[in-house]
């Protein structure tokens, strides 16, 4: 079983792309190109990179002067709401968002309504996948049945029928023997056990960060020891069983202490973190808008800038965006009565962009590799390169166009976005994924 | 004012609150007077929409409302379309087809007041919400301190003791005592105190030793829901009473004390302290009149015109 290359990403078919991009900055980790070249795609394929390339035939001409050519984005960790959640998302709306961030790969969730808990539900996920969805989209199943945190779902058949790894994200695994079993058995797989830490008994009702913040507006707070306990406690198990462990959307400073001794260690474990957690604080839950109310919740700067070190120096594997979408309707109420998530597929690479390889913190090599080739590696999934041969997967950002964070430019069918309203500079232009066009925004 | 709404205490400057003060103590002859009614907001709408207990805000801002002769109407949680599942965006909006001037609305969510504010013209008076704020608990306040002691608080030290993680009071409290130049400590078992309060600005004790230094001990209630199975914010009442209720052995003579209301005898305050000229619990509760007047007075005109010379 371990390490069979069933398929793990599905979407439509559609015309392959003929395209000549001139003149773009290539900004490539898997070649470790970092220079000025057009890219000729024929038939989605990369035909060439070079210098004063020639359209063959039908090639449209793109001129790319001052815009950066990376590998497309892959997001390990999203919420479809497909099936159940309709109103919020569907997969076409889904991949329009994507598309429109760069990515050209997303994998969703098993927390949906009903749980993607068997084979049949997902190779059904597999055919909708296949009809509506323009970027390749691939599915976590869970690790438990129904999410109960009881029983086991039959792995080996999920697997087969294409799960990308095994997840209860929303809900903790609570019972250290079931993290334990689930990981001795996944292994069997060839998939990873990917963990959402939080000691509930220590979050209880609370609404965002216990700090300063917390105690100035009479919020309920979760302490940042609810993820720092649950992260080393799950470390220690597959430390134990020598496990593929994938912690999911790193928040703490302590937490990542945790890791980096794991890590040091040897122990095989990865693990993402968020934009939004990469980019802002708990100062910004003053607003008291529901827009900033996810789980786990903004923290202090500390941690904020330990967050971004370590996703710079490699301790924090890949960028993930926890893409979590929620109709108007539920998030227009009082903060407290909001439920959890945000949106973050349409802008987390400009965003990222702006304030991160803006201000030096990691530079844009390193950004892409966490945000392309990193979660394709933890996915099992060919890493989007732009070398001759590969299937085209790339996008096309320009730094210097500016757009305003909102319905029509979100393509998302839920707005829940950190920066609604916001004013960003650089902008995801073209999108070729699976070697299909999926995204101009000049089109 | 500075802004349409009055949601929090942030929203106030130090003139603000000084004006709605002047205006209060300017009221107060009206509330002597046999016939204790004026015109001033006669035509004026005031809508109160309560989506949580309340007696004495729901009351005092009605009566204060009714003495300015406003109309009002009054919506509260049981009994309207709130218990059938409305949510707050469409009761606002239907309170808002009414054309009312002002909202006073208590909620028991944080923000829930600013959020009824994006989608009303009229002005949202915040009663109340979640553990967040209750600005209008902290105006009268400061009204009775101001009357207790003169106009200048500054230097003066106060206390605040008990639920200080559960009080909406208490986050109001400090903010304006702070404007005012006062000295805050808040005093309660560290179960109930919030995580780096002290960034605030305010001192924090969990023992009643350094009570007898201040000039006025603040008392908040201690809810009975905090001491649920699980819960444990307190083992007991009663040991809550020995370590934190506030009796004549903890009072030094002349030492005034304050409470929001509804008080708790024999838990934060004992019968004999609850019954004491020294405590100004009923004159909070008569400041909450005219300085609710004032609000409402304050909101609909602004700066304009003083209100003596209308009264």
């Amino acid at each position: 079983m371990a390490g069979t290359a069933t398929q793990r990403l599905w979407c439509k078919r559609a015309a392959k792309a003929d395209l000549l991009v001139k003149g773009a900055r290539v900004v490539d980790p898997t070649t470790g190109r970092d220079e000025v070249k057009d890219v000729l795609v024929t038939r989605g394929r990369i035909a060439a990179v070079g210098d004063d390339l020639e359209p063959g035939g039908s090639a449209a001409v793109r001129d790319a002067d001052g815009c950066l050519l990376m590998p497309g984005f892959v997001d390990l960790h999203a919420h479809f709401r497909v099936p159940g959640g309709e109103d919020a998302e569907d997969l076409t709306s889904l991949t329009a968002a994507a598309a429109a961030g760069g990515y050209v790969a997303a994998f969703g969730m098993a927390n949906t309504d009903p749980v993607v808990d068997n084979a049949a539900l997902l190779e059904g996920l597999a055919q909708r996948a296949q009809a509506e969805a323009t970027v390749p989209v691939g599915f976590h199943a869970a690790v438990t049945r129904g999410l109960q945190g009881e029983q086991l779902t039959e792995m080996v058949e999920l697997a087969t029928a294409g799960a990308v790894a095994f997840s209860d994200d929303g809900i903790p695994l609570r019972d250290a023997d079931l993290l334990r079993k689930a990981l001795q058995y996944a292994s069997v797989t060839g998939r990873h056990i990917a963990v959402h830490a939080e000691d509930r008994s220590l979050t209880r009702k609370g609404v965002m960060h216990e700090g300063a913040v917390s105690a100035r507006l009479g919020l309920a707070g979760m302490p940042s020891i609810a993820e720092s306990i649950e992260v080393e406690r799950a470390l220690e198990v597959a430390a134990y069983e020598d496990a593929r462990l994938h912690v999911c959307h790193v928040s703490t400073a302590a937490a990542l202490e945790h890791l980096a001794r794991f890590k040091e260690r040897g122990v095989p474990v990865t693990a993402e973190v968020c934009p939004h957690h990469l980019t802002l604080t708990d100062e910004a839950v003053v607003t008291l808008d529901a827009n900033v109310k996810m789980n786990p919740p903004l923290r202090p700067e500390a941690d904020r800038a330990a967050l971004v070190a370590a996703l710079a120096e490699g301790l924090i594997d890949c960028v993930a965006t926890d893409h979590a979408p929620h109709c108007a309707d539920d998030k227009e109420v009082p903060f407290e009565e909001a439920p959890f998530g945000v949106i973050g597929l349409g802008t987390a690479f400009a965003i990222l962009y702006a304030e991160l390889v803006g201000d030096g913190a990691i530079d844009l090599l390193t950004l892409v590799d966490r945000m392309s080739s990193a979660p394709a590696r933890i996915a099992g999934i060919p890493q989007p390169s732009i070398r001759e041969g590969a299937e085209a997967g790339f996008c096309l950002f320009d730094p210097g166009d500016t757009w305003t964070v909102g319905r029509h430019t979100l393509h998302s069918r839920s707005q829940n976005s950190a920066w609604l309203g916001k004013e960003l500079r650089g902008r995801v232009i073209l999108t070729v994924a699976a070697g299909h066009v999926v995204w101009d925004a000049g089109a | 004012m500075t802004k349409r709404d009055l949601l929090s205490m942030d929203d106030l400057t130090r003139t603000d609150v000084d004006l709605i003060l002047d205006t209060a103590e300017s009221f107060l002859p009206i509330l002597q007077r046999d016939i204790k009614k004026v015109p001033t907001l006669r035509g004026r709408t005031i809508v109160s929409y309560f989506h949580e207990a309340s007696t004495r805000t729901s009351s005092s801002f009605d009566l204060a409302a009714k003495r300015l002769s406003a109309d009002t109407i009054a919506l509260k949680k049981s009994g309207s379309a709130i218990e059938k599942g409305e949510s707050l965006k469409d009761t606002i909006l239907t309170l808002s087809a009414y054309s009312p001037d002002i909202i006073v609305m208590r909620h028991p969510s944080a923000g829930a007041c600013r959020l009824a504010a994006r989608y009303t013209p009229a002005s949202v008076i915040n009663a109340g919400d979640g553990k967040y704020q209750h600005p209008t608990q902290c105006l009268l306040d400061l009204f009775t301190l101001r009357q207790t002691f003169g106009r200048d608080l500054d230097g003066m030290k106060i206390s605040i003791v008990g639920d200080i993680l559960h009080s909406r009071v208490a986050r109001s409290d400090i903010a304006g005592f702070q404007m005012m130049g006062m000295h805050v400590t808040l005093v309660g078992p560290p179960t109930m105190m919030p995580r780096d309060i002290e960034s605030l600005g305010v001192a924090v004790e969990h023992d009643l030793s350094h009570l007898r230094t201040a000039d006025v001990i603040y008392l908040l209630r201690i809810q009975r829901e905090r001491m649920q199975a699980g819960a444990n914010f307190l083992p007991s009442l009663r040991e809550y009473a020995r370590v934190w209720g506030i009796d004549r052995s903890r009072v030094r003579p002349g030492q005034k004390v304050m409470h929001p209301g509804p008080i708790n005898r024999g838990v934060e305050i004992s019968g004999e302290i609850a019954d004491d000229p020294d405590t100004l619990i009923l004159e909070q509760v008569e400041a909450g009149l005219s300085t609710r007047m004032a609000i409402l007075y304050r909101t609909i005109v602004g700066y304009s015109d003083s209100a003596s010379e209308e009264a």
